[in-house]
């Protein structure tokens, strides 16, 4: 079985986001970037799946500047056998990247994809769900487990108030959550070896798709920010100020 | 124009999400329709025809929406999407899961987990982590929206608005429910209660979470963690607040042995009066909190208890 993760470079998730001063945008120069946590879990969960002799290959792509291939051989160093990557310097949206995505699983046809369930950047939760409905296929978002039975994987998920399985028909498309597994560490010989091994570079304009822009980035902000407290002395004095200065009880 | 929002609910019981996420919808300035799908949901209209500016309710009751599966869900809100310019729901698993899938059969753009309507197509909505507000406006006729529902308020009640039933129903062989598995509690929900303690790896085990019960008990409040919690396995993760998990603005929000994270902070920083407690005085926790007590959390708590 081929199994197909979708991965993106972000801003590294210890690094505060900050708002360029003319409030455009965030600011991202000079920032470390990373490959984005959920899409770290991806990747662990179809190496897994080879190790398990379930998967047979693994295809790692990225949609983004010529540095996301970064990404890519962090992913070839994991267990990605081979690579793809879709350049382009435009800022996408989750519709655009899902509908590049449906290209390459036409051109691939892996039975199985496994994206992260959200970016942790623009923080939307779409990507996934998105390609799954271009693709026709049955979905199984923000999965804690993944197992591949004859022709099916049940996957159980992370919804409000515990965990839901579903059976899905394969082919069909997978969102990792963060407790699905515990990603692996890139060993110094695999680094090496990833730098040997294909990565198959193609323009995002030659792939068809319309990448015109369907939601307009007005401005960027601060949130609020919150007035600094005080700090107390005791519990009484605690529960005294919580009864008389803020009377939330 | 007219607005089409998705109830969400959970075993025959209505969501405050949904309250609030019509709330929010009333702000875009056309007539709500509220579709209920599941199964043996004709209380849940009631409740929902109730809700003060619902114009009417759709009701799509059948067996084959009992547990709200994303491929026939999303069939069904795009079958009726023809009469919307606005189509609804909240930001809640179920919403994000199905909702993403009727903007790409609908091949529009989704605008997820907006805090505020600023006009009919323009929102702001935290991106990083809530680290920035973004104010996007939505160039597609027609916008897929999820709400925040912690940014809006409850709606009151009216006199019930009329119901009508769809009986168009759409299955799918591309999914099969297998089983769920609920968490157990009797204290109020998570992202709907008025006062949330949460605790941290600084509780050391998930033992040492009944120290939290009493406090909770007393304050009506729900019990939350981070995700430091979760991962070590003290508490089961639908508990966690957080970035990746749910976002609460309680009243009152009690940090536990938190250090702080930025993926915590983005789960509660709009709570309205933060309170921290933490025997480091650098814990990043203390920059939000609107009272701090230094202090060893197995030393103040049950004082804590007991002043209440």
């Amino acid at each position: 079985m081929k199994v197909l993760v979708p991965i993106k470079r972000v801003i590294d998730y210890n690094v505060k986001a900050r708002v360029k001063a003319d409030n455009s945008d965030v600011d991202l120069t000079n920032v470390k970037m990373a490959l984005n946590p959920f899409c770290e879990i991806a990747i662990e969960e179809a190496i897994r799946l080879k190790e398990a002799g379930i998967a047979t290959e693994v295809i790692a792509v990225t949609i983004g500047a010529k540095a996301s291939q970064e990404q890519l051989r962090t992913a070839l160093a994991l267990g990605a056998d081979k690579a793809i990557h879709i350049e382009t310097d435009e800022k996408l949206e989750s519709l655009h990247v899902a509908k590049l995505l449906a290209k390459i699983v036409e051109q691939e046809s892996p039975e199985l994809v496994i994206l992260g369930k959200q970016s942790i950047d623009s923080d939307n939760n779409q990507t996934g769900q998105m390609l799954a409905a271009l693709t026709g296929r049955g979905q199984g978002t923000f999965a804690s487990k993944v197992d591949v039975v004859n022709g099916t994987v049940n996957v159980t998920r992370e919804v409000d108030g515990g965990l839901q399985t579903v059976a899905l028909k394969l082919p069909a498309v997978v969102t990792t959550d963060l407790r699905l597994n515990e990603p692996r560490y890139a060993s110094l010989p695999n680094i090496m070896k990833a730098k040997r091994k294909p990565l198959e570079v193609i323009a995002a304009d030659s792939l068809g798709v319309d990448l015109t822009p369907r939601i307009q980035l007005v401005a960027v902000h601060e949130p609020a920010k919150r007035s600094g407290g005080i700090i107390v002395d005791d519990v009484a004095q605690l529960v005294d100020l919580l009864k008389t200065q803020a009377k939330v009880i | 124009m007219k607005t089409l929002v998705i109830a969400d609910h959970d075993n025959g019981v209505l969501k405050p999400e949904t309250s609030k996420t019509i709330n929010a919808a009333l702000k875009l300035g056309f007539p709500v329709n509220v579709l209920v799908a599941g199964e043996s949901v004709a209380p849940l209209s009631e409740v929902i025809a109730s809700i003060e500016g619902v114009n009417s309710v759709l009701i799509a009751d059948n067996s084959e929406y009992a547990q709200q599966l994303a491929e026939k869900i999303a069939d069904l809100v795009v079958s009726l999407a023809a009469d919307y310019s606005h189509i609804v729901t909240s930001g809640t698993t179920t919403g994000k899961n199905f909702m993403p899938r009727v903007a790409a059969l609908l091949d529009v753009a989704q605008i997820s987990e907006i805090i505020e309507v600023v006009d009919a197509d323009t929102f702001k909505r935290p991106i990083y982590a809530g680290n920035a507000i973004a104010t996007v406006k939505s160039l597609d006729s027609k916008k897929v929206i999820t709400v925040r529902a912690s940014s809006f308020d409850l709606q009151g009640t009216q006199a019930p608005a009329e119901c009508v039933t769809i009986d168009a129903v759409f299955s799918s062989e591309l999914s099969s429910f297998v089983s769920v598995e609920q968490t157990e509690s009797e204290r109020p929900e998570l992202t709907a209660a008025q006062v949330v303690i949460s605790g941290g790896r600084g509780m050391q085990n998930g033992e040492n979470f009944s120290l939290l019960h009493g406090i909770a008990d007393k304050l009506g409040a729900a019990i939350g963690a981070s995700r430091a919690a979760v991962d070590a396995g003290f508490v089961p993760n639908d508990m966690q607040v957080g970035q990746t998990g749910k976002i609460v603005a309680p009243n009152l929000y009690i940090a536990v042995g938190i250090s702080g994270a930025i993926q915590h902070l983005a789960g509660m920083k709009d709570s309205k009066v933060i309170v921290a407690i933490n025997k480091d005085p650098d814990a990043p926790i203390f920059q939000v909190a609107d009272y701090g007590l230094v202090a060893d959390l197995f030393d103040v708590l049950p004082e804590l208890e007991q002043a209440l």
